[in-house]
């Protein structure tokens, strides 16, 4: 997600290496360095500045441990510095009111709609909430018909009065409506706006005034440039509002914008939005985020990711059976399964700790183990179950079932052999290194332990 | 300020912005001016000035040192004066590295194509489909005919709002159900601009993010069935970029032109606070022009992009 800016703080962090200790001259370049790599990443010019004087000043005023070198110490005050920047812990959403009101803010094209439907089914799904979805958005050519075809994808009631062109008497008319009819939890989609714009400005406040909503929500693109520090500010200055939804992170932006937006207003990020589909939403950890953007990898969302959708006993039995040597090709049809089912491959791997850089020019398509999968489906249970099984007439057979080259029947089963070792030496002395490779970066996975 | 007073449809609207909120803004170049005064060349606080300005006009680092260095250069060669010819020098330097002229009207295309075949490429929520619908009715204003492709088969509602347009605009528009090939949607829409003898196609997309592949890969295939009517079609690939968007716009072109051999630029939402920056630098890396821009949410907020305009603009002048 934010490759590029850790690319850049690498290189400045290196520049430090070497140094004894942190003094006036040797920091100097490297925050420069990083001022410029948070400004390459659209944080605001200001904020950037601001930023890089703060560290400087608690990194010379911190005592530098003979053990630590000053590229780790600077990190570390840099890491410190960000998550304080974009706001402490995760921040829940309000839902007391009855029912809770949560109303949807923004510039055109930031991704309202979308993210209306995403929280509907984020609170349907997660929260057990009876969501009413209220089509607010009366200019914009066809939006509500795009808010119907959203509520009727994620299994929730879409309310709009196509002849009605008054914001305000549609949220207070939908209101009314959620009240008569048991839904605890209305979610009010809007116009885009420029915050310049005082009429639609004064008609959201006038929303906004009507509805008194438990939870405004400003949806912002986190490819946004400069401007977030204007349009942040401008709708918080009319809305007060409660929380960020920072959407299309799943681009490769280095999103700065997420750390402006915190700074400028001081409201919480409280959701990101991370893909088309009504599923990519993620709740928002300062920390995490801090992580990934200095390259330390988002180590916990993916074991947390990890967590919820592995099969604990399989984990186990899969862990036994790499013990005696005895990992066959019906568990690694298993473990590509479980792989699966925990989203795009390319994310995943993104956020293990130095994995980020290597990936950046790598492109993973979702179905890149498509053929692997075919392969293996092609093999008889006595072949998975033993590999050694497999001859060369075989391979043939297996090669025509998956409508494969002989060529990559037989590179797999290299590759298995390959994996197989590996596995062996990991059950090894292998293990004590992987562990303290992994202590910097916040601790092994709990399963892996 | 006066910019977008004379130029821009949104006239009250921008005034008021300028006395509220973004007063500073407006005196950047005045900022500028005052740290020139008295001084015999171009100094340190005059080049960190600019590079404030520029920098917060989402120019970017690399394009804002590239300025700079070839304002330095020129202060050299020509033997700085003063104030009012660094005012002009700076024009310069940055309308020099913005491609292309400023074209003559909406009709200045090669119209010995028939149709002239324009597809619409950009990142989700940029502005696309309303840009068509602007560019429509600014085409059939020209007395042109324009017939309507809708390609964007995915977003929720995407073609209901590309009719509500080709009604307002009164063009005809070609589309299949929601979910169906975008390809075969565009191949019919070329059918159907050939038999009608229309002078434009305009090809709606859906809006992807550039680091999908397969997606970027969908766009490949469209051009290619088109194609099979017009060789040389599409001959317009035109690239919708958000004025508000940072330095990913850059990483948004380089992606698009990749697939898609974009020919010209389209910026969009200019009559917010967003200066659209980064287009100098797209400009200048990719050799492609910026021809558009989308100050408004009417038919008529569709402007053909004057370098000069934009580049007062960036000083909030």
């Amino acid at each position: 997600m934010f490759d590029s800016l850790q690319d850049k703080l690498d290189k400045a962090f290196h520049v430090l290496k070497g140094h004894g200790q942190i003094s006036e001259v040797n920091v100097a370049e490297t925050l420069k360095e990083i001022r410029r790599a948070l400004v390459d990443a659209d944080v605001s010019f200001k904020i950037a500045k601001q930023f890089t004087n703060e560290v400087k000043e608690k990194a010379l005023g911190q005592e530098v441990l003979t053990s630590l070198k000053p590229g780790q110490v600077l990190t570390k005050v840099v890491h410190d510095q960000m998550v304080d920047l974009m706001g402490g812990t995760a921040a829940e959403l309000n839902l007391e009111g009855k029912p809770a009101v949560i109303l949807m803010a923004g510039l055109q094209g930031s991704g309202k709609t979308t993210h209306s439907g995403k929280l509907a089914n984020y609170l349907k799904r997660k929260k057990s909430r009876k969501v009413l979805l209220v089509a607010g958005d009366v200019y914009r050519p066809a939006a509500i018909d795009q808010l119907k075809v959203v509520g009727e994808q994620v299994g929730v009631e879409v309310y709009t009065e196509e002849d009605n062109k008054n914001p305000v008497a549609i949220a207070q008319n939908a209101l009314k409506h959620a009240k008569e009819n048991g839904f605890n939890t209305v979610i009010i989609d809007t116009a885009g706006r420029l915050a310049i714009d005082e009429q639609m400005m004064s008609e959201i406040r006038n929303v906004h005034s009507a509805v008194k909503p438990d939870e405004t929500l400003f949806v912002v693109d986190a490819m946004t440039g400069q401007d977030a520090v204007n349009t942040a500010k401008a709708f918080n200055d009319v809305l007060d509002y409660e929380g960020v939804i920072l959407t299309k992170l799943d681009g490769d932006t280095r999103g700065g914008a997420a750390l402006t937006v915190r700074t400028v207003v001081n409201k919480p990020i409280k959701f990101i939005g991370t893909g088309e589909k009504m599923e990519a939403l993620d709740v928002f950890h300062p920390s995490r985020m801090a992580d990934r953007i200095l390259g330390m990898g988002d180590v916990v969302s993916l074991v947390e990711r990890a967590q919820e959708q592995f099969d604990e006993e399989e984990a186990r039995k899969v862990q036994k059976k790499i013990a005696k040597n005895k990992f066959d090709f019906d568990d690694f049809l298993g473990q590509i399964k479980q792989i699966k089912k925990m989203g795009n491959v390319k994310d995943l791997m993104g956020m293990i700790p130095g994995m980020g850089k290597m990936m950046k020019n790598v492109d993973i398509d979702d179905d890149a183990f498509k053929g692997v999968e075919a392969i293996i489906q092609s093999m008889t249970p006595e072949e998975r179950g033993n590999p050694k099984l497999i001859n060369g007439s075989r391979r043939r057979r297996i090669a025509k079932g998956a409508g494969k080259d002989v060529k990559e029947v037989n590179q797999l089963l290299k590759q298995f052999g390959e994996m197989s070792k590996m596995m062996k030496m990991m059950q090894g002395g292998g293990a004590k290194k992987m562990a303290q490779m992994m202590k910097g970066a916040g601790g092994m996975p709990p399963g892996m332990r | 300020m006066g910019l977008f007073g004379n130029l821009f449809s949104k006239e009250p609207k921008k005034e008021k912005l300028e006395e509220g909120l973004e007063k500073t803004k407006t005196s950047l170049f005045t900022k500028l001016s005052k740290a020139v005064a008295g001084k015999s060349k171009v100094d340190d606080e005059v080049l960190d000035e600019l590079e404030e300005i520029l920098i917060t006009a989402d120019v970017g680092l690399d394009t804002t040192v590239k300025i700079i260095d070839r304002i330095e250069e020129r202060v050299a060669r020509d033997k700085y004066l003063g104030t009012a010819e660094l005012n002009d020098i700076l024009r310069e330097e940055i309308a020099d590295l913005l491609q292309g002229e400023t074209q003559a009207d909406f009709k200045a295309f090669d119209a010995s194509h028939k149709p002239y075949v324009i597809m619409v490429v950009g990142v989700n929520g940029v502005g696309k489909t309303t840009t068509i619908g602007k560019l429509a009715h600014k085409f059939k204003q020209a007395g042109l005919k324009v017939v309507l492709g809708a390609a964007d088969t995915f977003r929720a509602a995407a073609v209901d709002q590309l009719t509500i347009w080709s009604e307002r605009v009164d063009v005809p528009i070609v589309k299949q159900a929601m979910g169906s090939d975008p390809a075969s949607v565009a191949y019919d829409s070329l059918q159907s601009a050939l038999s009608q003898e229309a002078d434009v196609l305009i090809i709606d997309t859906a809006g992807r993010l550039h680091n999908k592949v397969n997606l970027m890969n969908e766009l490949g295939k469209i051009k290619r069935v088109m194609q099979k009517l017009v060789p040389d079609a599409p001959h317009e690939v035109l690239l919708v970029l958000d004025a508000s968007t940072g330095q990913n716009a850059l990483e948004q072109a380089k992606q698009f032109t990749k697939t898609t051999e974009v020919t010209a630029l389209a910026l969009t939402k200019l009559d917010g606070t967003a200066k659209g920056g980064v287009a100098i630098g797209i400009s200048d890396q990719l050799q492609i022009p910026v021809k558009y821009i989308g100050v408004g949410e009417q038919m008529e907020d569709l402007q053909i992009f004057n370098k000069r305009a934009f580049v007062d603009s960036l000083f909030g002048e």
